[in-house]
């Protein structure tokens, strides 16, 4: 018998050496054919592709353990909430959250801000009360505390960026004031990809007793968070940017928060005892988990966690930070290329315009040619309007991508130049 | 499989590099403003109404080569014509960009004229938006509608 085969099989879970191409053969869509060429699939920041695990995982939790958990006293109940029990335990570890009762399964970040909003958020701000937010966020991290305000007679404060799409933190302290009920945050922005300086901003906050949402779905792909280290109050993120599947995504919460917080949906699963006089709600995590939750998505994320955790975190972010840094360089080489965010902190993203030629029409262009990136707003319409442009190309970066996939958009962007010459 | 030169003819790319009547008419007594969402392309149309007659048209705005050049191409093909006229043009533009030119064998493609070269956009579904954005604002302006046309 050969040394290589006393390896055992699962030798990936103590971390190989890095190598793209296996990492490419987890992927079964990467080896589809567009337009007569290879997939080069970088619009990871929307959503990013599935390895094979994930979708195993999803099939076998189907045809081995579907049943409705928390409920049942029979065989099937029992392994699957033991199973759901068990990815919520994944996830914790992955975070480094305290307690697995902090994690909340919701559909994503959407609903995962719109929760705090409506539960924390409603039981905490007045008339003339504030949530501070910044210039690079998401629609779905404006328009949750938008509707509060509305609702309450509060008011949105904006903190700006500079020209690199950087955070200004000064302008950012200042506008932490005494009305200030709520600071939520990009961890990493979608269409600049600058990431912010998290622990510094949380402290700040914190030195005025404000706690602290963080819209963390473009960085818990990327780059190793930890809750507790940041300190961050609530952190909300989704399953399919991080390879799990669509349709799950979580919300942590420090338990003290959650705790005092009212419920968010009312239903199944989320009380201890209802009568027609009276309901006592359930314990966290199950307070605000009403009814039947995503059982196959959760079993999917798990398997996505495994995955990334059997890579390594620090590996992933290495692979990404060298593919960022040459696609810098070469997109930024070409003529008529203008990169939009250049923080010096940045993750995955690479934003750009090109003089001349609209987005959309590069887009259709480099679709042609089997590539496929994000053109328009990226949900992202006021940073769009802070760099005075109506939208950008946007190519953002997996483990699974290469340098090669990088000249690809090259050659694609000279083809565009040669269409619109 | 579609080709990149059907859809960017070089009518079409010298239109949106050099739009024609790109301009608020002097004599404009409706306008209206439209919106594609997806993209953000926005454009204004202008018309100097005469009765039913569209005496002079324009528009300005930003958006890709398709929208800009459907634009452009759009002032020159209605500019004299009735509201009727107008209309019927737009519908034959429609059937163009859709790929439904052929369903009705009565239809007479030559009032089309130079608008043809945009036959291409039927093999590019995602970017029918881009064509008919103008002509939708055109409608609207030519309803007096005050509400801004969205294309979603
Ligand atoms: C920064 C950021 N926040 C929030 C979201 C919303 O995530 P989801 O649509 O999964 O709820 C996204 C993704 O679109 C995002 O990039």
């Amino acid at each position: 018998m050969s040394a290589a085969a006393a390896v055992p099989i699962r030798a990936r879970a103590v971390q190989q050496p890095f190598d793209v191409e296996r990492i490419r053969g987890d992927f079964p869509i990467l080896h589809t054919r567009v337009h007569g060429h290879p997939l080069v699939y970088l619009d990871n920041a929307a959503t990013s592709q599935k390895p094979r695990s994930v979708i195993d995982a999803i099939v076998r939790y189907y045809e081995g353990e579907n049943a409705n958990i928390h409920r049942g006293v029979h065989y099937l109940s029992q392994v699957a909430t033991e199973e759901f029990e068990k990815a919520r335990e994944t996830v914790r570890g992955f975070v480094n959250a305290a307690q697995s009762s902090e994690i909340i399964f919701t559909r994503g970040t959407t609903e995962a801000i719109n929760l705090v909003a409506q539960t924390y958020g409603r039981a905490h701000l007045g008339a003339g009360d504030e949530v501070l937010i910044t210039a690079m966020e998401h629609h779905s991290n404006i328009v949750p505390w938008q509707m509060l305000c509305e609702g309450k007679g509060a008011k949105l404060r904006v903190a700006p960026i500079n020209d690199a799409g950087e955070l200004l933190l000064e302008e950012f302290d200042k506008l932490l004031g005494r009305r200030t009920k709520v600071v939520a945050v990009a961890h990493v922005s979608n269409a600049l990809g600058t990431i912010n300086p998290l622990k510094r901003m949380v402290a700040l906050a914190h030195a005025r007793g404000i706690p602290v949402v963080v819209d963390g779905a473009q960085a818990v792909p990327h780059l190793g968070v930890d809750v507790q280290d940041l300190d961050a109050d609530f952190y909300a993120f989704s399953g399919h940017k991080m390879y799990g599947p669509t349709g799950i995504g979580v919300l942590y919460g420090k338990h003290a928060l959650l705790d005092a917080m009212p419920p968010y949906q009312g239903g199944g699963d989320m009380i201890s005892s209802v009568t027609f006089e009276k309901t006592t709600y359930n314990k966290l995590p199950h307070k605000f988990e009403a009814g039947t939750p995503d059982m196959a998505g959760v079993a999917g994320l798990k398997a996505a966690i495994d995955y990334m955790n059997g890579i390594g975190i620090a590996k992933i972010a290495g692979h990404e930070h060298d593919l960022l840094e040459y696609a810098t360089e070469e997109l930024g080489a070409l003529p008529g290329v203008r990169l939009i965010g250049t923080a010096r902190e940045k993750a995955s993203v690479l934003s750009f315009v090109l003089d001349e030629v609209h987005p959309h029409d590069i887009g259709t262009i480099l679709d042609q040619q089997g590539i496929a990136v994000r053109t328009g707003h990226h949900c992202a319409q006021p940073v769009m309007e802070r760099f005075h442009i109506p939208a950008t190309v946007r190519a953002s970066f997996a483990v699974y991508n290469t340098k090669a996939e990088i000249d690809a958009l090259v050659r694609g962007i000279r083809k565009v130049r040669e269409v619109f010459a | 499989m579609p080709e990149l030169r059907d859809l960017y003819q070089e009518v079409i790319l010298e239109h949106s590099k050099a739009p024609r009547n790109y301009k608020e008419p002097a004599g404009t007594n409706h306008k209206a403003e439209g919106y594609n969402p997806l993209c953000g392309d926005r454009f204004t149309v202008y018309l100097e109404m005469d009765g039913d007659a569209i005496r002079d048209i324009g528009f300005q705005g930003a958006g890709c080569a398709i929208s800009k050049a459907s634009a452009s191409m759009m002032t020159q093909s209605v500019k004299g014509k009735t509201k009727a006229e107008a209309h019927k043009i737009f519908e034959q533009f429609h059937r163009l960009v859709t790929g439904h030119s052929h369903e009705d064998g009565s239809e007479d493609q030559a009032e089309l004229g130079k608008l043809a070269v945009f036959s291409g956009v039927s093999e590019f579904p995602v970017r029918v938006k881009c064509a008919t954005l103008a002509w939708h604002t055109l409608e609207a302006a030519l309803e007096g509608q005050q509400e801004k046309v969205s294309t979603e």
